[in-house]
């Protein structure tokens, strides 16, 4: 049995954040689930595609091609009655924004809820925007949690939300609040029994045609104003202290802020307002907070999203009170904080003369070396990279050959020796950046994808290669599996997971489909004939498409149980 | 409990978060707050792996400069890595076989004579304690069992009210039952090393 279904009220578990809001899901009997894998919320696709997979399971979960369609999945359930939950990665929800902003207007019926798992100081992505303006955009409501505990307990209080609004509700994490793991008080798990949905066709709700669209946009920001009303009383926004230097945060910098308090035995000089429930901001509660202490300051990683607001609220209130923050340069908007850079800065704020401990001096300590994350040992990519390498060289092409690449592994590919990854915006960008440079220069064009974001946002843009004629060969890492994010299927995949059995798209008939004429397949691992075939195909002016298909192998271990 | 900030560090496949987890879970049954704190994702391709427990009520899953008191490290590259968030007070412990880096295969930088640095570490920090972790746990039966190695190392120092029993009844509850023995005399061999 899963770890997850333990069935043991008032028992405890260590658990991730992300493995929190999966319990979370259980405990509000969530009936369909789907997602596109991305850190740092993979944890919580794995755990619910694992639950899915127990015999007799009453949770429906699919890993979507993208998470436009898992947010379409999880929409229609919500629709038809049924308790829905999608998550991805922050740049994901760029993929799902399309159906995230007019979701919005057509609101929900059962709970639903969306996770987004932002990234800030990038370590596992190509940007660190900030999600919370989503909620905003959207005007959707939006919850933070600050340990694995309020993880789980605001996936099930964001499904009351949801339904009360009929709107889906935002859960905003973080790395740090992702990755953490701490212990879980579990509730009940209800019976076991599949739901059944049913959706009643109101088209003048569900159809937003302008005229429907325009009675839906009213409907949406008079719901907003009643989360507001929600937010203002939400368990989630609690204040503590009555000191005179007021500290609103949330997410991962209120746990900062709290240890602050601690180190520095401050507690008497500060009203500290943590914000759980953190949009539509609680005014009434904030403004309160506002009129009781002499000065603010504002600690949220990246944007200032809770200072602006609160700055609109002190000016709307006639309130001339010093909001401190990122204006006033005590904060960053780059990167993540850390406990350090949050107790220095109300250390000095309260004139407290902060002391480190002592640091040993080792002057003569040398540089040093790194570690990289690099390719696998024996990675199949590897041998494709060589291949490609060598039929250019042997073509006398190498010298002016580009190499747009995309998200995945081999986006590794980027590193010495290889440095084979030249051009790169997000999940499907090869095809479509080839497409840029071959209508823009006489330069080589290869471009490497993998086989999970092909099915992801590869296709389309092949498509739209094949019928405006443009000239680039496109290698399809197919390993079998999307190995970065931890080894999820995808339509492609050749090597199942045990008792996985949906039918399988061969991508070779994709391409052929999308009228591909020049598709080659190899085995990386077949050196001569993968290199003679990259010569072939590279001689030539067109598009062409090559296959290069061995699985990964850490995943070859693993689904062969020799691990 | 004092709050205690543990760091433990090594590189990608050498179970540092299984470690942690069997840290934090024991911590857990003996009643102690904890937090555990992992890095996931592209980093673990063969890169720095670090994870943190934090103990007795601290709510910050990470660690600044100057504020661990506990430095578990994998690797002797990755203790020297590690020490800008050591102070004085910090006791260490690191296991002496090294992982080369491809940087350093490559000819691109030079591994630093780890012996040499860590007999330094011995004067400048409260206690240091290294050795070869892997051997014992090659003498344990598997190799793999390193991390199970250092946690004995850890609870037999005696600074965390983590008891020795509570450990190995985590790790019997936790790791894949053919391992379970293996990893109990790990835990034993590397109990005796803090002695």
């Amino acid at each position: 049995m899963h770890l997850l279904l333990t069935d043991q009220p008032g028992g405890k578990l260590l658990l991730l954040g992300n493995e929190a809001i999966t319990r979370g899901a259980l405990e509000a009997g969530t009936a369909v689930s789907a997602a596109y894998p991305g850190t740092p919320s993979s944890e919580i696709a794995n755990s619910l595609y694992h639950l899915s997979m127990e015999k007799d399971s009453p949770l429906y979960f699919e890993f979507s091609t993208n998470e436009k369609v898992a947010m379409e999945v999880a929409a229609a359930a919500s629709a038809a009655g049924l308790r829905s939950l999608t998550c991805m990665k922050h740049v994901g929800l760029n993929v799902a924004s399309d159906v995230l902003m007019t979701l919005a207007y057509v609101g929900t019926r059962g709970g639903m809820v969306i996770v987004t798992a932002d990234d800030p100081s990038m370590h596992s992505s190509q940007n660190e925007q900030d999600n919370r303006i989503y909620a905003r955009f959207a005007g959707l409501p939006m919850l933070e949690p600050t340990s694995p505990q309020e993880a789980k307990d605001m996936t099930i209080a964001a499904f009351e939300i949801s339904e009360t609004l009929e709107l889906p509700v935002i859960i905003r994490t973080t790395t740090r609040t992702s990755h953490v793991r701490g212990p879980v008080e579990l509730g009940a798990l209800p019976a076991r029994k599949k739901p059944e949905g049913s959706f009643e066709r109101d088209p003048g709700r569900w159809v937003p045609v302008p005229a429907v669209a325009r009675t839906r946009h009213k409907i949406l920001l008079d719901r907003l104003s009643k989360s507001g009303e929600l937010a203002n009383s939400s368990p989630y926004n609690k204040i503590t202290g009555t000191g005179p230097l007021g500290i609103v945060a949330s997410g991962v910098g209120a746990c900062y802020v709290a240890d602050a308090l601690h180190d520095l035995d401050c507690h008497e000089d500060v009203t500290f307002l943590r914000l759980g429930f953190s949009f539509p901001q609680p005014e009434n509660l904030l403004l309160d907070f506002l009129k009781k202490v002499k000065k603010v300051l504002v600690v949220e990683e990246l944007e200032p999203f809770q200072e602006d607001a609160i700055k609109i609220i002190a000016h709307e209130n006639s309130l001339n009170i010093n909001i401190l923050g990122k204006g006033t340069g005590h904060f960053s908007r780059l990167y993540e904080y850390d406990p350090l850079k949050v107790k220095s800065v109300i250390a000095d704020i309260l004139g407290i003369d902060m002391k480190l401990p002592d640091i040993p001096d080792i002057p003569e300590l040398p540089t040093l070396p790194l570690r990289p994350p690099s390719l696998c040992q024996g990675c199949p990519h590897r041998e494709t990279y060589n291949a490609v390498k060598q039929a250019l060289r042997e073509l006398d092409l190498e010298d002016k050959a580009i190499y747009p690449t995309d998200i995945g592994c081999y986006t590794l590919g980027l590193l010495p020796p290889v440095r084979m990854a030249d051009y790169l915006l997000c999940m499907g960008s090869s095809v479509g950046s080839s497409a840029g440079f071959s209508v823009s220069t006489s330069q080589t064009i290869v471009s490497f994808i993998g086989d999970s974001t092909f099915f992801h946002s590869g296709i389309s843009s092949l498509a739209n290669a094949v019928h405006n004629q443009h000239r680039f060969c496109l290698v399809i890492l197919d390993n079998s599996t999307t190995a970065m994010t931890g080894h999820q299927p995808n339509p492609g995949i050749k090597l199942r997971p045990p008792g996985y059995d949906k039918p399988r798209i061969a991508i070779e008939d994709v391409v052929r489909a999308c009228g591909v004429k020049t598709v080659r397949k190899i085995n990386p691992y077949k050196k001569d004939q993968a290199v003679n075939t990259f010569k072939e195909v590279l001689a030539q002016d067109g598009l062409s498409v090559v296959i290069a298909e061995a699985p990964c192998i850490l995943y070859l271990k693993r689904v062969g149980g020799k691990k | 409990m004092k709050r205690t900030r543990i760091l433990i560090t090594g590189v990608g496949g050498q179970g540092t978060l299984l470690a942690s987890s069997l840290l934090g879970n024991a911590a857990m049954a003996e009643g102690i707050p904890v937090l555990v704190s992992e890095v996931h994702g592209m980093a673990q391709r063969g890169g720095v792996v670090e994870s943190t427990v934090m103990l007795g009520g601290l709510e910050s899953p990470i660690i600044s400069r100057a504020e661990v008191d506990i430095l578990v490290s994998f690797e002797p590259l990755e203790t020297l890595r590690a020490l800008d968030r050591c102070s004085s007070g910090t006791v260490i412990i690191t296991n002496t076989s090294t992982i080369v880096p491809f940087t350093v295969e490559l000819g691109q930088a030079q591994y630093p004579d780890t012996d040499k640095w860590i007999s330094v570490l011995r004067d400048k920090f409260r206690k240091v304690i290294a050795y070869d972790a892997k051997a014992l746990a090659g003498r344990a039966g598997t190799p793999r069992a390193l991390n199970v190695v250092l946690l004995g190392t850890l609870i037999g120092t005696g600074v965390l009210p983590v008891s020795p029993e509570r450990m190995k009844e985590t790790i019997r509850k936790k790791v894949q039952a053919k391992f379970v023995e293996a990893n109990l005399q790990a835990f034993e061999l590397g109990m005796k090393e803090a002695a």
